[in-house]
Parts: C-alpha cells; sequence; structure tokens
C-alpha cells in the first residue's frame, strides 16, 4: 500500500503500476493480481480480454509521455482510471495529454499522474486535470506528504485558462481598467 | 508602464513565498539536486562559475525609476555594486548568495518585479522593441500584447516543463526592433486589408548552435485569437519537440524536420479545437490592459526646439553625443534618449548601482520617470523635451552614461563570456575591450558609421553573433580560446545570418582582425554605405582575404 493523493485528500492506494520487462510481450505478459494499471500497449492488445476488469474498476491503463491519448478515445467511457507517467519530472508531455483527455475527449474518470511526481508539480498537475497523484514510492514521508498538501493552493488567482478553470482570469473578474 | 493590480501583486507574492520554501527544502536536503535546479532556473537562478547568477525579468525592457533604483540597492546590498542588462532585456546579477535569492524576490516584489520563467525550459521573459509608443515608424504599440502575452504565459500549467526554452517577441513597427525573425514565435503587428489588428506569426527562429531564420506560420492571425495561437503552437511543441537531445530540442528543429506546410497543418488542427475557446481575448481585456500604456501627458511643443539647435551649434561633443544617441520622436519637440552602456573599458551591459540611481534621477527629471532596456544591452530614456536635451546629456555624462557611440563600432553586444559564465568557451568582455581601445578614436569612429559586433562566448548565442554584422563566436580548441569570425549577418527587417569568414583567430588577433575589416569595407564602400550594405554588394571574399593576407604579413614580420 502507498500513499497518493486524490483530489487533495491523502489515501492509503492499492493500485499497482504495471510496465513491460524489456523484451516482454504486451500480448502475453503475466499481470499481477488485485488492482493493475497497464500500459497502453497491454489493453490495446488485450482490450477485449481485460475489459470486463476496467468495467468492473479494477484495471486502469497508462500512457507514455510518446503515446497518443485519442488511442482510448473509444474506450474513454470504459475505464475508470487513466494514468499518465512521467519518466522524468521534467518532461511536461503528461500536462498535454491530461489536458487533451479532459478538455478534448472529454475524459471523466480518475486521471493520475504517475512515475516522478514531485509536490512541486502538484499545482501544475491539478490545473491539467489530474485529480490523483502519486509520487514515486518512498519519495515522501507520511508527514513531507501532509505539508505537501500546502503546494494545491500555490497560487489563488493563475492568469490563464486551463483544466480546472477553463475562463482565463479576465473572465473570471472583472478586472478593473486603469484609472 | 504596466502597474500591477491586486491579483498581478498577489501573484508575484505567492511566488516569492513558492520559491523561499522551495529553497529551504533545498537547503534541508529535502529537496534533490537534479529537482531544485528545474524550479531554481524557472526563477532565473543559475549556479554559476563563480557564484550563483540571478536573472530578474524586465518585461518587454520596461522599466520604472523606482525599479532602477531598486536594482541599485540590490546591486548595492546582494551584489558587488553592479548588474548587467542582457540581449534579453533582462537585468542579471552575478554574485548574489543563494541564500539571499528569496530576501531579494521578496524586495524585487514590492516595485512589481520578480525573476519568473527568465530561464528554463518554460516561456520565457517576452521582449519587444524598446521604442515601442514613441517610434515614429510604429503602426501599432506593441506593449499591450507583450503584457497579454506575459499574463498567459505566466505558470501556464500545461508548458512549464517544455522540451527547451521558448522566446516570443512582438514587434509592432515597420522596422523590426525586437528581431522577430529569430525567436520561437515572432509576432508582427499588423492590420488587414479592412483595417483590423492582428498578427503576422513568424516560428521556428532562432540562434544558438543551428541558427535558422524563423517561417511564416500565419499571415494574418486576428487578435482576439492571438493566445489561442500560440497555445496551438506551444502544444504541437510540447507533444512533439525531441527530448533525447537537449541541441535538437528547440522548436526550430522540429519545425525544419517536419517542413513549415506540415507542422502548419498540426497547428492549425490543434488551433480548430480552440478557436472562439475561453482564451479567446475580449476587447474588454485587451482595453483594460492598454489603457496602461496610453501616452504620457507631453506638453504642445514646437517641432523643433530653438534652445536644443543653439545647444547643438555651441557645442561639439553635445551635437556628437546627440548625433548618435538621440532619436527622433513620434510627438514634435520630444526626443527619445539612448544611455550608453558601451563606455570603453566597461564590460557591455555592466552598470553600477550609482549609475543605476543616476538613470533614476534622470528618469525622474527628464522622461516621465520610465526607463527602457534595448537588446542591444543600452537605455533609454524615450520621452525627453528637446529642451530637457543639454541637462539630460550633462546628466548622463556626469554618470559616465554619455559615450557617443550608439550604432558604432564601439557599441558592442557581447555576453558574459568567461568571465562569468560556466557555459562559455571562451572569454568575450576583454575581446569586446580589446576592440573598443583600438578604436578609440571618436572622429573615425563616426567616418566608419554604422557597424555592429556582436561576441558570444560560445555557440549558445547569447551575444547573438550570428546576426551582427561581424560577428565574433569564443570557441576552445585544445584547452585554448580562439574566436571564429563571421561576416554579413543582420537583425531588423533584412535579418541575415553570418558566414564564417575562416580559420579562428588567437584573441590578440581580434582588433587586428576588426582593422582589416573595417579597412576593406572604406576601401571599397560607395557614398554612405553601411558596412553591411558593402558586405552583401561585394561578398564576403574581399574581407576574407584582407583579414588573412594581413595577418601572414603580421606574422611575418614578427619572424
Amino acid at each position: 500500500m502507498s500513499e497518493i493523493i486524490k483530489n487533495g485528500v491523502i489515501h492509503e492506494d492499492d493500485w499497482t503500476v504495471v510496465r513491460l520487462a524489456d523484451g516482454e510481450d504486451a500480448a502475453t505478459a503475466e499481470l499481477p493480481a488485485g488492482r493493475v494499471i497497464v500500459p497502453l500497449a497491454v489493453w490495446l492488445a488485450r482490450r477485449e480480454a481485460l475489459g470486463a476488469q476496467a468495467e468492473a474498476g479494477v484495471l486502469g491503463v497508462w500512457l507514455a509521455g510518446t503515446e497518443d491519448p485519442a488511442a482510448l478515445a473509444d474506450d474513454l467511457l470504459r475505464l475508470q482510471l487513466i494514468a499518465v507517467d512521467f519518466p522524468k519530472f521534467a518532461d511536461g508531455r503528461g500536462y498535454s495529454i491530461a489536458t487533451l483527455l479532459r478538455a478534448r475527449h472529454g475524459y471523466g474518470g480518475e486521471l493520475r499522474a504517475v512515475g516522478e511526481v514531485l509536490r512541486d508539480q502538484f499545482f501544475f498537475l491539478t490545473r491539467c486535470g489530474f485529480d490523483a497523484l502519486q509520487p514515486a514510492a518512498g519519495r515522501y514521508t507520511p508527514e513531507q506528504l501532509k505539508i505537501a498538501l500546502e503546494s494545491f493552493r500555490d497560487f489563488a488567482e493563475p492568469y490563464q485558462g486551463a483544466v480546472d478553470r477553463a475562463e482565463p482570469l479576465f473572465r473570471r473578474l472583472a478586472r478593473k481598467v486603469a484609472a | 508602464m504596466y502597474q500591477y493590480d491586486e491579483y498581478d501583486q498577489r501573484i508575484v507574492d505567492e511566488r516569492v513565498a513558492q520559491f523561499r520554501d522551495q529553497t529551504q527544502r533545498y537547503l534541508a536536503g529535502e529537496l534533490g539536486e537534479d529537482e531544485y535546479r528545474p524550479l531554481r532556473l524557472q526563477n532565473g537562478l543559475y549556479i554559476q562559475r563563480y557564484a550563483p547568477m540571478l536573472r530578474i525579468a524586465v518585461p518587454y525592457g520596461n522599466l520604472r525609476a523606482e525599479q532602477v533604483r531598486m536594482l541599485g540597492h540590490i546591486a548595492r546590498t546582494y551584489d558587488r555594486g553592479y548588474g548587467h542588462f542582457t540581449t534579453r532585456q533582462n537585468m542579471q546579477f552575478n554574485w548574489p548568495k543563494l541564500e539571499d535569492v528569496p530576501e531579494i524576490l521578496a524586495q524585487l516584489a514590492t516595485v512589481q518585479m520578480h525573476a519568473i520563467q527568465t530561464s528554463g525550459n518554460c516561456i520565457r521573459n517576452v521582449t519587444s522593441d524598446p521604442f515601442a509608443g514613441v517610434a515614429a515608424d510604429e503602426e501599432i504599440d506593441p506593449r499591450p500584447w507583450c503584457e497579454i502575452v506575459r499574463q498567459w504565459s505566466t505558470f501556464h500549467p500545461e508548458f512549464a516543463f517544455l522540451p527547451r526554452k521558448f522566446k516570443i517577441a512582438v514587434n509592432g513597427a515597420k522596422e523590426d526592433r525586437a528581431v522577430i525573425q529569430v525567436h520561437d514565435i515572432g509576432l508582427d503587428l499588423k492590420r488587414n486589408a479592412e483595417g483590423k489588428i492582428g498578427f503576422r506569426v513568424l516560428v521556428g527562429g532562432g540562434l544558438g548552435r543551428t541558427p535558422i531564420i524563423g517561417e511564416e506560420i500565419s499571415s494574418f492571425v486576428p487578435w482576439q485569437d492571438i493566445l489561442s495561437y500560440c497555445e496551438a503552437i506551444l502544444r504541437v511543441y510540447n507533444l512533439n519537440g525531441r527530448r533525447d537531445n537537449a541541441y535538437k530540442a528547440r522548436i526550430k528543429i522540429l519545425v525544419k524536420a517536419l517542413g513549415i506546410d506540415a507542422f502548419r497543418s498540426q497547428v492549425e488542427a490543434e488551433f480548430a479545437h480552440l478557436k472562439d475557446g475561453p482564451a479567446t481575448l475580449t476587447a474588454e481585456e485587451v482595453h483594460r490592459v492598454a489603457d496602461h500604456f496610453v501616452d504620457p501627458s507631453y506638453e504642445t511643443l514646437p517641432a523643433s526646439d530653438a534652445g536644443y539647435t543653439a545647444q547643438l551649434a555651441a557645442n561639439k561633443a553635445f551635437a556628437a553625443w546627440a548625433r548618435r544617441n538621440v532619436r527622433a520622436h513620434k510627438q514634435p519637440g520630444y526626443a527619445s534618449v539612448v544611455l550608453s552602456l558601451k563606455k570603453p573599458g566597461i564590460a557591455p551591459g555592466d552598470i553600477t548601482a550609482d549609475q543605476l540611481d543616476s538613470v533614476a534621477a534622470l528618469a525622474d527629471a527628464f522622461s516621465f520617470g520610465e526607463v527602457r532596456v534595448t537588446h542591444e544591452q543600452n537605455l533609454v530614456l524615450a520621452d525627453v523635451r528637446q529642451s530637457d536635451l543639454f541637462a539630460a546629456w550633462e546628466g548622463a555624462r556626469k554618470a559616465g552614461l554619455a559615450t557617443p557611440n550608439i550604432g558604432l563600432l564601439t557599441d558592442i553586444i557581447a555576453c558574459p563570456g568567461g568571465d562569468f559564465c560556466a557555459l562559455a568557451n571562451a572569454k568575450s568582455i576583454p575581446i569586446a575591450n580589446a576592440i573598443q581601445a583600438r578604436f578609440d578614436d571618436l572622429d573615425y569612429l563616426h567616418d566608419i558609421g554604422e557597424i555592429e559586433i556582436n561576441i558570444s562566448g560560445c555557440m549558445n548565442a547569447c551575444g547573438h553573433h550570428h546576426v551582427g554584422h561581424i560577428g565574433v563566436l569564443g570557441v576552445d580548441k585544445n584547452g585554448q580560446e580562439w574566436y571564429q569570425v563571421s561576416i554579413g549577418g543582420d537583425q531588423g527587417n533584412d535579418t541575415s545570418l553570418g558566414k564564417v569568414i575562416g580559420p579562428s583567430f588567437a584573441a590578440d588577433e581580434m582588433p587586428d582582425v576588426v582593422s582589416s575589416l573595417v579597412q576593406t569595407y572604406t576601401t571599397n564602400r560607395h557614398d554612405d554605405e553601411r558596412f553591411i550594405d558593402t558586405v552583401r554588394r561585394v561578398g564576403a571574399e574581399p574581407f576574407k582575404t584582407q583579414v588573412y593576407a594581413d595577418r601572414e604579413e603580421r606574422k611575418q614580420a614578427h619572424v
């Protein structure tokens, strides 16, 4: 069990992110028991077989930064969890992928950031539509994670629109015209 | 000039608190070196050769006198009494203590300043024409649009971790003074046939290791759509830009790899989803921002001030200064003054705390309390009455800021180079100083006329050497510093990239090399022809031949 942050609250979590070893075949790779988040390749290769598990809420799919979320366009209603992998926290593709999943494809289930997820990204990740944030195992002590929740409030009124608040500041509030 | 409202101020204050916390966590060991690095870079904080370097944002080069005084205060209190204006219109401090940076930022925030996005792989501080709002050739004032882009890009959550840095420049005059052709996105404000305002958009320009001139992606994006259009470009870049090799990660490489037409198709497909969405600008917002940039309360004056004309006739030194450092103004009876930060022997762009105070005083006395920074690393008092020019000159002279060399050979653009920068292969400042020392005769300097020398200490090209009429690039050969020379580069409407003339030179050869180039020019030039125009007309060959022949002769003389 690890701790994740969901909708701004710390939760115990029992999902396992499945990563294929080099040379492992997506069609045949063995999946661990319990709730699993499988690579897109596994999902695409075994959609029929895994569909029921997805619908039952025990199987999710994760996307790499190189993968187009449009590949899941037909599955969005079946999937209750989609994760986006941050191989490095400074690799920002996941922000655009999340934005596309939410704003373009209308995905409404859990959208989870996995991989190198740091508290200093929480604010940006949330703005781009992630509602679940899963720092690498052991990255934060329970105490540090609690303090990390403050990061969500780094900026009260950001300028531009994003997934969380689509309207930019100039549409949200009447900013005064200078005297 | 733009004044923060409570929302702008709050964001900057919140940034100070955020960065203070991040720095504390770093110092406490909770945030690793690799984790802290991108965070501090997005706040302009480098770890440099000798100390941290802090790059403070001067959005589109606009400063108020109180902000200039604050920069002076910081130079005095936290640095070694001086700072450095960069080719991106920002200010750099080279010797702050890392522990002091949160406090420096807190003090900057009291005068509506910050270091947001002055570095790192994000949308950088937007740049523009230092003569915006006052230039006679201006069609549309770029400043409100710069401010709108600044706000949109500040902490943009989707584009905070791009493949590489991303630079946007805006120009609104007939003459491009923002070098938009060598930016990741260049925005050229214009009116279409129906008189509607919009932007010609260039993409994929940039200097550095692979210098490329930007290509037109759209001939006209209506102003309402400009943020959505930029968002589309940024999204295509974020998702498709290379991340495997930092040297190939800029948008210019992506645009080149795909070709502009394929890149445009992707952007247009993305834009189709965003058009008319919430990012669409409203007239209210544009008016709100534009109201910060209304003309100051100009007096109604005759086009030409009799006193000024008399002083020009009576004082040769003043006339020489006025000829180079004073620019025509759209408003009758006014002028713009360029304060030279290119006094021979000083690092180009360097300014002391006392000089910063003097600049603030001059701005208060003569220019509605405002100052501009140019990408040539000089300062501008944009709105000076002609009748005040003599007094402004005396004040500038007292402060050592009245070198009459704007646009001349000693007005050299140079990065800080190996004296400060950890990236540099070679020094820049001593080369600039040696060239300035060689050309110390003012009459000769004026006779040579307009010529731009740009010096970079490495191929990251902070000194914009590719677009210098004479470009100098520091290179490392077996642990020794050498200098590669190019000619034919230019900025502005006819932006071009210089071509290397041949094998590189030792540092002590550089003044001779420039002398040879200048001599070739003066021998070949037609009346009133600038160096760059002669190079374009006769080609590089006579210059090459002369430079290397002179070099051979010098060698023989030493044998």
